[in-house]
């Protein structure tokens, strides 16, 4: 249910804010819902907050293994 | 305006002076605000004879006209204003019948209290818009409300053109097997404008398309007469100008996502706020639906245009007896692209 | 855009959807439930059944915060806000929600009362601060993934002394209505589970056979509370992120468990959902809010440790004590089935006024109203399949 979508912490501002970056749209976020924000996280951000980090590594598992399914069905059609 | 007997005992205050109920009764206040604001942006033979009418001769051909009133909110916007905006939108309305646009008239409602300078500013845009585009204004009227019975400035602009020979466009004309082609990237106007409104706050690099189209309607009229079908996809976007089509001409569409352009911002803008880019306003854009065959020529033709560089062909007319609009997401699956209900508003979920 | 196109591509779901065709036992049945608005929405708009084979159907699930709103409650907000002359600051998805007599947020707004769409609730505070004068409430629905900002709105209120800043509370909770769609819940419902072909004493049958799990709500809750699930009902979860590619997989990982007869929870959304979620977000839940002993839930009845209220400490910032909000029982339309729909026991199709006297335009429930309500998406991206299939 939850409209959130993953955006780039580019700046750190004063009271748990910041800004994101999402496909060159910025918008000033709250990150009050975590411990530590950097500039250079990606976030999950929910009606002006950011959730949660989310992780590149495991991002980067994901599609791997997305893309391993797809290649071995293109190996087993005839 | 030389060797004229000078009514007025002193100039309008451009910059700090206000719209007043007196501008609008008709006496000198009003002749003043129009010769020292209207007139002096629009300024042309028509208006310089100050009728209450233009009189000009009608070229030969069958005429079109057109209306369109704006009462956009802010009034200002990145990428253009309630003045320009005027003058594209009609110029295009007429342009949608394949025809040349030839003349304007403009009448704008004015709130008591809205600032000279910020009219003065609207009225410039409006007189630019129209000189580039070579499309005067020759005609309007003034009118103002009181404070609170208006929202700073109301233009309604009215515009006629003539089609040229051997040019039949209409909704009604589309066929299945025609082909659905569109000049370029969805949902700039819509967006620059949302992303104004207060309470919204993000800062998106997103400006207004608002532009005239009638130079690339002639270039691509000249290459393919046989269009069947022109349109700009306005209020309601992509998705309501297809589902109008599709309804008066009794046909189905079936489009792909993947050929539909949008710009990065614009996505980026619509997934944070929950938009589709399909049903979000355009003012620079539109729509051709052409017998399939000329549509690589017609993509051609539109392309060579600046207003039609990203231009390409996202789909096509069938025969549906329901008149569904249906799209095959870049995805693979298949989803309708259905009227619009309502307005559309961000969501959370 | 990084990390969502990625996860939307359409040649790696070819590639996932023929392994699903392949693995899928072809004489069985797979009755999954994304139990997620926003899954339904996702599903519906990007078409994903058309990737599926014909013996997996997807059954939408009531995770819509909109949807399970009741009636009643959201028209004691409207009376709120023409009453009290507030400032109504709403999320965009609540006003065109019917309540009482087919009104809603928007038509009162028509009428004269102030009613403002914000994106956040702390825009609300932003309001509330630049019109010290007025009262300014915030409408809050949602579930676990819209909760925590507003308790961190609630106790920035706290910390400004902000007096005229009230929160009208609908939060509601992702694990007792899952409990009460697998049948048990600790005092019975007004509803029979759907699910449940009982007796009771006896073992329940399900009818659905798998659980898309919420994306967002478990990036706060983690995967441990989805545990009941498997252990206690004997069905697969398997939290899906929430693109489309991440939809597919999860269904694939469903039908892998379901065909080994296992009941896991697993987890697709690792990107961004550990197994205990987000701590600092649930502490600041628990530091703001409080188990109602009972809440309504349109489709679900009245689910006791259900739904939030705020805590007495923060009474000044709770709507219903600053104002009185009488409790208002609004009954659905007679030929409504949204309950029966969020229950996924009907069909949207299946409702004897859908796309008829119910369409977007003139909404009879709420499921036709919310954007990712079932029948809301099933009627704007689907319902051409109905068509066809007639």
């Amino acid at each position: 249910m939850c409209l959130a979508i993953p955006a780039l912490v580019v700046e750190i501002l004063e009271q748990e804010q910041a800004i994101v970056d999402m496909g060159g749209v910025r918008k000033p976020i709250s990150t009050a819902l975590l411990d530590e924000v950097a500039v250079g996280d990606y976030v999950i951000v929910h009606v002006g907050f950011a959730l949660s980090r989310l992780d590149p590594e495991e991002a980067a598992e994901t599609l791997k293994l997305f893309a391993e399914m797809a290649e071995v069905i293109s190996d087993e059609i005839p | 305006m030389s060797g004229r007997r000078d009514i007025f005992a002193r100039r309008l205050d451009l910059v700090h002076g206000c719209v007043e109920m007196s501008h609008g009764g008709g006496g000198r206040a009003m002749a003043q605000l129009i010769e020292e604001l209207f007139l002096a942006a629009f300024d042309n033979d028509w208006l310089r004879t100050q009728d209450d009418c233009a009189q000009f001769a009608v070229p030969s051909g069958r005429l079109v006209m057109a209306t369109d009133s704006h009462v956009v909110s802010p009034l200002f916007f990145p990428g253009g204003d309630i003045g320009c905006l005027s003058v594209h939108g009609t110029i295009n309305d007429v342009a949608m019948a394949g025809a040349r646009p030839l003349y304007l008239a403009s009448s704008f409602i004015l709130e008591e209290g809205f600032s000279l300078a910020d009219l003065q500013r609207i009225v410039e845009s409006m007189a630019r818009a129209a000189q580039r585009a070579g499309v005067p204004i020759v005609t309007g009227d003034t009118k103002v409300v009181e404070r609170g019975k208006g929202d700073g400035v109301f233009i309604t602009t009215t515009g006629v053109g003539v089609v040229p020979e051997g040019v039949a466009i209409s909704a009604g004309r589309a066929q299945p097997g025609d082909a659905v082609l569109l000049s370029g990237p969805l949902g700039d106007h819509g967006l620059a404008v949302l992303a104004q409104r207060e309470h919204l706050s993000f800062d998106a690099p997103i400006q207004s398309d608002t532009a005239a189209l009638h130079e690339l309607v002639a270039a691509m009229v000249a290459t393919v007469p046989g269009i069947h079908c022109l349109r700009d996809p306005t209020r309601g976007g992509l998705a309501s100008a297809l589902n109008e089509i599709a309804r008066q001409a009794g046909v189905g569409m079936r489009l792909r996502e993947a050929a539909i352009p949008v710009r990065e911002p614009v996505r980026a803008l619509c997934e944070f706020l929950g938009l589709d880019p399909l049903y979000v306003a355009n003012e620079g854009k539109l729509i051709a639906i052409c017998p399939a065959d000329s549509a690589d020529a017609l993509l051609t033709a539109m392309r060579a245009h600046p207003l039609g560089r990203e231009a390409a062909i996202i789909g096509e007319v069938v025969t549906d007896a329901h008149g569904f609009v249906e799209m095959e997401t870049a995805f693979g699956g298949r989803r309708l692209v259905d009227w619009l209900s309502g307005e559309q508003l961000p969501r959370i979920c | 855009m990084k990390y969502l196109d990625e996860f939307r591509d359409g040649a790696l779901a070819r590639g996932i959807a023929a392994r699903i065709r392949q693995e899928v036992e072809p004489n069985r049945r797979y009755a999954l439930m994304e139990f997620c608005g926003g899954h339904t929405h996702a599903i519906c708009r990007y078409g994903i059944e058309d990737l599926l084979p014909d013996n997996v159907r997807l059954i939408h699930g009531p995770g819509c915060p909109v949807c399970v709103l009741p009636s009643g409650r959201l028209q004691a907000a409207i009376e709120l806000v023409e009453r009290e002359r507030v400032v109504l600051c709403s999320y965009g998805d609540l006003l065109r929600v019917p309540g009482a007599h087919g009104d809603t947020l928007l038509k009162v707004k028509a009428r004269g009362a102030d009613v403002r769409m914000v994106y956040s609730i702390s825009d609300a505070l932003d309001i509330a601060r630049a019109e010290p004068k007025r009262q300014v409430v915030f409408f809050a629905i949602g579930f676990e993934t819209t909760t925590p900002p507003t308790a961190v709105a609630i106790q920035q209120a706290q910390r400004e002394g902000l007096g005229n800043f009230s929160v009208y509370c609908n939060h509601v909770l992702t694990p007792p209505a899952l409990r009460a769609l697998l049948g048990i819940a600790p005092s019975p419902s007004v509803l029979p589970s759907p699910l449940a072909k009982e007796k009771s004493g006896t073992r329940v049958q399900e009818s659905v056979d798998g659980f898309i799990g919420p994306a967002h709500v478990s990036t706060i809750i983690g995967s441990q509370p989805y545990e009941f699930v498997a252990a206690d009902y004997r069905r697969p979860l398997v939290i899906a992120g929430f693109e489309p590619l991440d939809v597919l997989q999860a269904i694939s990982m469903l039908i892998r468990q379901i065909n080994a007869s296992k009941a896991e929870v697993e987890n697709e959304y690792t990107r961004a959902v550990g197994a205990e979620g987000n701590r600092k977000a649930q502490r600041l839940m628990a530091e703001v809010f409080t188990l109602r002993p009972t809440f309504e839930w349109r489709g679900l009845g009245w689910l006791p440790n259900s739904a939030l209220a705020i805590r007495p400490e923060f009474a000044e910032w709770d709507a219903e004590h600053r104002f009185d909000i009488p409790a208002i029982r609004a009954t659905d339309h007679k030929a409504c089935a949204c309950g029966e729909v969020l229950r996924g026991v009907k069909r949207p199709q299946d409702c004897t006024v859908f796309g008829t006297a119910c369409t977007p335009d003139h909404p009879l429930g709420s499921c036709m109203v919310s954007a990712e309500g079932a029948c809301a998406a099933y009627y704007h991206y689907g319902r051409f399949r109905q068509a066809a299939a007639s």
